[in-house]
């Protein structure tokens, strides 16, 4: 076996255990709800026939190993029962809402590189000057503006006093604009900070030296030679972030009215909707261990220092 | 920009600390002047019940001040001690640690404790529960790198070859080495503790009304963006500049307490 088959089989065998860990945690969760679950999700004022009916359809009554395993069964087998709500089954209910995640997380994902990036360069460049302090100010200054209020305040400003955006929805490109720049800005401000450290790191190496001593122009030392191999760190960056992204996209879609995986989350919060709300947890969890396996495969297969470790 | 992170941190310690011996009542309501905006009198408005704004921002910093301590300390405290164990004895221990950790990492940011405090219900309580759950994790990684770098030190050897015993070594020779990067985590930590917390007050899932936070005030006053803005806007203010004067203060104490940092 080569070493690369070697280690792709170790790196997705290492997540077995986290997907399970992860599934017992989810799992749980129901049983964490004080008192009767069931009763929780009916309300005060529910007759115990209703209550002892509910139990049953959640599982609930059975011994605690047989509904573990009956659990795990259905999440392998992607069957996560029936919203409490609308009655529809859970599964059917998040892909509806995949594609508006999706197209959330990566428009915010583009916003935050678009932004990192150059300002990264100019701070690492000009290290030490004005624009160095001042790009490292404002990526500071994005990492601690809530999405919850930033949002707010640009649908003010974009939205009702200038008319530009909608204000809330989903639809047209239009209606993506604010709810990824206000959960793209926090990643651009980390990004950026990432993009110096490492620029400048790579800035000090040998082959930017003698790069510009064969004549080569600074900017082109820059763009051509270092900054291709200070994104390779930032690739994980980027991959990590997208946990804050997923997480971010929960307030965001709340504020903007975004129809994604985040908002149903958060109704099914509201209603008691535990079924809904594992079903969601549970989904946003494994993509984020999967983008984290994709990265590390990925990463692996480029560097050949990493398989060796 | 440490000093600036120090004195914006110090100004809304003492602000939160005094708060409850300032003029302004948070809980008294001018109906009639309900949605006022800023004036001499109040300079922050009043909100949707014509209660003064300020006062009750002042309130809502010593929530979130105390969310932020509470969290940081439970955090650090359990992930320094779990930390060290697992850094220190290694092997198995070691490993079901490891394990624990991988879990907990594999759901990202706050999910984890929407999720918590999405079963065990909305309340001050159970929001500092679920950010402690997911907070030990980043303390305990860092504190095992250290220890497990630590233990190797002469005058690690040294003492455990003169017979100090695993507690000792621990608490006197071992964790002293990994305390400047948990305090610069700590004080990011607040940060993000803070942050944390108006999150999941504007979401319904922290502080309760009518206790004052910053998140909730955030989220009540999106009702009434178009005509009372600054119900929105003066929590939010306060918060992000709160969170940057703890960024600011972190990044300065790591650049402080790393050479080859404060180098670059």
């Amino acid at each position: 076996m080569s070493a690369v088959i070697r280690f792709l089989v170790r790196r997705v065998l290492l997540t077995v255990p986290v997907l399970l860990g992860v599934a017992t945690l989810v799992f749980s969760l129901i049983h964490l709800v004080p008192g009767d679950p069931a009763q929780a999700m009916l309300g005060d004022g529910a007759s115990p026939q209703d209550i002892a009916e509910l139990r049953t359809n959640l599982g609930l009554d059975r011994p605690l190993p047989a509904q573990y395993a009956a659990f795990l069964r259905s999440a392998v087998t992607g069957d996560l029962g029936k919203s409490f709500r609308t009655g529809q089954p859970v599964t059917q209910m998040i892909a509806e809402r995949v594609p508006a995640t999706a197209e959330l997380a990566v428009a915010a994902m583009a916003v935050a590189i678009l932004l990192a990036i150059p300002l990264g360069i100019i701070a690492a460049v000009w290290k030490n000057t004005l624009a160095d302090h001042a790009a490292m100010t404002f990526s500071l200054a994005g990492i601690s503006i809530p999405n919850f209020w930033l949002g707010p305040l640009l649908a003010i400003v974009f939205a009702v006093e200038l008319g530009w955006l909608p204000v809330s929805g989903r639809g047209t490109l239009a209606h993506l604009v604010l709810p990824a720049a206000s959960l793209g800005l926090a990643l651009s401000a980390l990004l950026a900070r990432m993009t110096r450290a490492s620029l400048l790191e790579e800035l000090g190496e040998l082959y930017v030296r003698a790069a510009r001593a064969r004549g080569v122009s600074p900017a082109a030392a820059v763009l051509s030679h270092a900054l291709r191999n200070s994104l390779i760190p930032l690739v994980t960056i980027v991959a990590l972030q997208f946990g804050a992204v997923l997480t971010g996209a929960v307030i965001t879609e709340t504020i903007f009215a975004w129809p994604g995986i985040g908002r149903l989350l958060i109704q099914s919060i509201g209603f008691r909707d535990y079924p809904m709300v594992q079903g969601c947890i549970l989904l946003i969890a494994v993509t984020y261990v999967a983008v984290n396996l994709a990265t590390d495969v990925l990463y692996g297969v480029l560097d050949p220092r990493i398989r060796l470790e | 920009m440490m000093r600036l992170g120090l004195v914006i941190v110090v100004a809304v310690v003492t602000s939160a600390l005094l708060a409850p011996l300032l003029p302004w009542d948070p809980s008294a309501q001018e109906l009639a002047h309900r949605l006022q905006g800023p004036s001499w009198q109040h300079w922050f408005g009043l909100d949707e019940l014509g209660r003064d704004i300020l006062a009750r921002v002042l309130l809502g910093a010593r929530v979130s001040l105390l969310v932020g301590v509470v969290v940081v300390g439970v955090s650090s405290a359990v992930g320094m001690m779990v930390g060290a164990v697992s850094g220190y004895y290694g092997g198995r221990i070691d490993q079901v640690i490891g394990r624990v950790m991988d879990v907990l990492m594999a759901f990202p940011g706050m999910l984890l404790a929407i999720a918590l405090v999405a079963v065990l219900g909305p309340s001050l309580t159970n929001v500092v529960l679920a950010l402690a759950v997911i907070g030990w994790v980043g303390y305990a990684r860092l504190v095992r790198g250290q220890v497990l770098r630590a233990r190797e030190f002469e005058y690690v050897v040294a003492a455990r070859a003169l017979g100090a015993g695993t507690l000792r070594l621990l608490v006197r020779h071992v964790l002293p080495s990994a305390l400047p990067p948990v305090l610069v985590q700590a004080t990011l930590g607040m940060a993000g503790a803070m942050l944390s917390e108006a999150a999941l007050s504007f979401l319904g899932l922290g502080v309760q009304p009518p206790t004052p936070s910053w998140g909730t005030m955030i989220n009540g006053g999106r009702v009434h963006l178009l005509d009372a803005p600054h119900l929105t806007i003066f929590p939010g203010l306060l918060l992000a500049i709160v969170v940057l004067g703890f960024n600011f203060l972190g990044d300065g104490l790591r650049d402080a307490l790393d050479p080859k940092k404060s180098e670059k």
